[in-house]
């Protein structure tokens, strides 16, 4: 038991915290947003050459073997900067499903590539029907005589739009039609049949939804040996909200340390906001807030490879807690700008949406709640 | 970076459950299970000091000159979990947290001599001679005077909110030797025998219904300029670090752990008519467990970051307001979950002790006690308030 990073992971902090600072400036956010893109692939070459793209990819599909608390240093430093590059879906979600299920040929394929930044992908997963319910899949994949035909809607997929190949999930329908397993299939962009509705993410970056009708894919297309895909589903988007949770940490002590100085700066009555006790106390439940969070991103990161069960109650407590803090932190870094805090020329307003679309990501406070009570034996889900 | 055990530290663990099944009776058990005040009552308590001490585990957090037992922080952290896992009494912290480490960084040899190993083998009871009825949060406006006489102080006043000065032999005091130009000045640490003239005490029942503190009087107690511990009028220094251990650097989220394990139990349990089925309990204890996940992580997190001994700082405020809000929680939600019984007042003490047969189930006696005496979690050791105000000074440099 210790929790004391390694020189590497001081390092690793040190130099993503340097980069971020100086490279996601707010006119760098600005200009992002204009991008059709949402980000700068200049950057995410960048990041290749810094290593951070093979980072948590397996040193024998081509990477550098790190884990879940490696990617937690990098996703709080990329919150301190609101940085809009699919990292997320690229590697974290993309790079992981093909890691956890793929033949070798497609480890193969894929894995060397994204670690070079030659490759986008997203996940598409999904379905207005399904809220956050990662079981439930209406999407279906039917079997062909050299392949598989999907059809179906998918929401919320992040940076499909840039995505080389989407990894999408259906359900193989059998001989009578009914569905059956939870399957993944690589689809590569622009696959007849395939239809983008593009949009400009809350707090950053791009998303889409998506149609799938008749897609035709070959037999290969399918990740791994058709096995029930959604335990590795699970477990990558468990991990996944240990990263968001990160980033979230990161967001929220920005929003913290700006808030902070400006409670310093502004003068009200005569004196600072900071000299009334209304204002310090607040500052001190937010501070708490912001390390609570740092804690539950930490274990669940730390959980990242646990059991399925001591996983995801880590990956609920955490999404579930640090979605409540985060509310909190950025509702209140709103508060105490007054006035300024509800415009955009302040940067507070982009922090606080990028909060808000990480509590809704993979589901808010409440389902975390209630999965963590159904993990724990408590009620059914 | 790491949260599982190492072969050394899982052999470590093994001990101490050892220890723990040879040692901890079925009556010590039930007696803790049972008390829902703060603290043991100093049969059970110090008992299990002696045992212990025996094993050379009286004192966890000391240095080894003085009877520390030179733990790693991952051996403290196993050492509190199975403690509080197995329902271990609480022991005299008065004595091994608090005044102990005042002695060991501030105090004189002879002190040293003398008191450390009393502490250890339980043969001193200490209590803590803090708060006065003018001086709650605003500890330094303390009044109560010692005034010099020779080689003794003749001491005048009253302490209050004094946890088991009916059951002390000494009282470490912050006390009044000078007026210095700030109230903080001229405040000095003083050990008191409990048994010299002039000292009274007046018991004080909580609103739980037990009587754990007390008021203590003082009228011209004679106490030898030999028991102040460091220089004269530097007593709030050395009470503030006191203070520092008395709110951190300790493990809570064990114990808060426990007290949700029992809730949880009583919960899926026929005696509460399995409350777990209503889904706001359900939920409730999942949040309440995430909050105590977190204070662990917390606490992990400072235990690494800490060498053994060192004096926690300001993060300790963090942890005190955390697991005091946590405890509340854990205590809400009994009465919750036990519903209708919760409306059952016992009123004679202690619960382990009683000669008649208990209206409703003997477990779920201490549940509503325990919430009402724990509405002082968020008051004593510096309310909440003084804690967020430190927050804000020491941490966030407002």
């Amino acid at each position: 038991m210790d929790l004391t990073p390694s020189d590497e992971q001081r390092l690793l902090r040190e130099s993503a915290d340097r980069f971020v600072a100086e490279t996601f400036t707010a006119d760098h956010r600005k200009k992002a947003a204009n991008d059709p893109l949402g980000f700068s692939p200049a950057i995410w070459k960048q990041f290749a050459e810094l290593g951070w793209l093979a980072l948590p990819i397996s040193e024998a599909d081509g990477g550098l073997g790190g884990g879940a608390i490696e990617i937690g240093i990098l996703m709080e430093a990329f919150g301190r900067g609101l940085v809009s590059e699919p990292f997320l879906s690229t590697v974290v979600l993309g790079a992981a499903l093909v890691a956890e299920c793929g033949t070798e040929a497609q480890k193969q394929a894929v894995l060397p590539k994204v670690a070079e930044g030659a490759l986008y992908l997203a996940f598409a997963h999904s379905e207005r029907a399904a809220r956050f319910d990662l079981a439930h899949v209406d999407t279906t994949a039917t079997k062909t005589a050299d392949g598989f035909r999907l059809s179906g809607s998918k929401v919320a997929v992040l940076d499909g739009a840039a995505a080389n190949q989407i990894i999408v999930s259906a359900r193989i329908a059998n001989a009578n039609g009914a569905s059956g397993k939870l399957a993944l299939f690589l689809v590569p962009a622009g696959s007849p049949g395939l239809t983008l509705r593009d949009y400009a993410r809350l707090g950053g970056g791009r998303g889409c939804s998506l149609d799938l009708k008749n897609v035709a894919l070959p037999a290969d297309a399918l990740l791994g040996d058709g096995s029930d895909a959604l335990p590795a589903i699970e477990a990558v988007v468990d991990r996944a909200m240990a990263a968001l949770g990160a980033e979230a940490v990161g967001i929220m002590q920005t929003l913290l340390d700006t808030t902070l100085e400006y409670t310093k700066i502004r003068k009200q009555f005569g004196r600072p906001l900071s000299a009334n006790q209304v204002i310090r106390h607040r500052l001190a439940d937010m501070a708490m807030q912001v390390d609570e969070a740092r804690s539950m991103a930490l274990r669940a990161a730390l959980m990242a490879g646990a059991e399925p069960v001591a996983r995801g109650r880590a990956a609920a407590g955490a999404k579930a807690k640090i979605g409540k803090c985060a509310r909190f932190v950025a509702e209140q870094s709103v508060q105490l700008h007054g006035a300024m805090g509800v415009t955009e020329e302040l940067d507070i307003g982009a922090y606080f949406k990028r909060l808000l679309a990480f509590d809704t990501l993979f589901g808010g406070s409440a389902h975390h709640y209630r999965r963590h009570a159904a993990l724990s034996g408590r009620q059914a889900c | 970076m790491d949260l599982t055990f190492s072969a050394e530290e899982r052999a470590f663990e093994q001990d101490v459950r050892d220890f723990i099944s040879a040692n901890l009776t079925p009556e010590m058990k039930r007696a803790t299970a049972l008390t829902p005040s703060v603290f043991s009552d100093p049969d059970i308590g110090m008992a299990w000091q002696r045992a212990l001490h025996r094993k050379g585990w009286g004192a966890p957090g000391w240095p080894v000159e003085h009877g520390g037992p030179d733990w790693t922080p991952a051996q403290r952290w196993i050492f509190e979990a199975e403690s509080a896992r197995a329902g271990v009494p609480n022991v005299n912290v008065m004595g091994v947290k608090m005044v102990g480490p005042v002695i060991i960084g501030f105090g004189s040899p002879e002190q040293k001599n003398f008191y450390l190993p009393r502490i250890l083998s339980g043969e001193d009871y200490w209590c803590q001679g803090y708060s006065e009825p003018g001086s709650g949060s605003d500890l330094a406006s303390l009044k109560t005077r010692a005034v010099r006489d020779g080689d003794d102080y003749i001491i005048n006043g009253t302490k209050i909110w004094t946890t088991h000065a009916h059951h002390a032999n000494r009282m470490f005091a912050l006390v009044r030797t000078n007026d210095g130009e700030r109230q903080q000045d001229g405040i000095s640490f003083i050990l008191i025998d409990m048994k010299t003239p002039g000292i009274t005490t007046r018991p004080i029942l909580t609103i739980g219904g037990d009587h754990e503190v007390n008021q203590v009087f003082f009228d011209d107690v004679r106490v030898p300029v030999a028991n102040r511990v460091g220089e004269e009028g530097k007593g709030w220094t050395y009470g503030k670090y006191l203070l520092e251990f008395e709110r951190g650097a300790g493990i809570a989220s064990a114990k808060l752990r426990e007290a949700l394990r029992t809730i949880a139990e009583l919960a899926e349990s026929d005696v509460t008519g399995r409350a777990i089925e209503d889904p706001d309990i359900a939920l409730r204890m999942s949040e309440v467990e995430v909050d105590i996940d977190a204070l662990e992580m917390t606490e992990l997190r400072v235990l690494s970051a800490l060498q053994t001994g060192q004096n926690p700082g300001a993060v300790s405020s963090v942890l005190k307001l955390r697991n005091s809000e946590i405890r509340q929680a854990v205590t809400r939600l009994g009465v919750d979950v036990i519903g209708n019984d919760g409306l059952a007042v016992e009123p004679a003490r202690p619960f382990y002790k009683l000669n008649h047969e208990p209206a409703i189930p003997e477990e779920l006696l201490p549940v509503v006690p325990e919430y009402l005496n724990g509405r002082a979690y968020t008051i004593f050791g510096g309310s909440s308030e003084i804690q967020r105000e430190i927050i804000a000074k020491m941490v966030l440099g407002l």
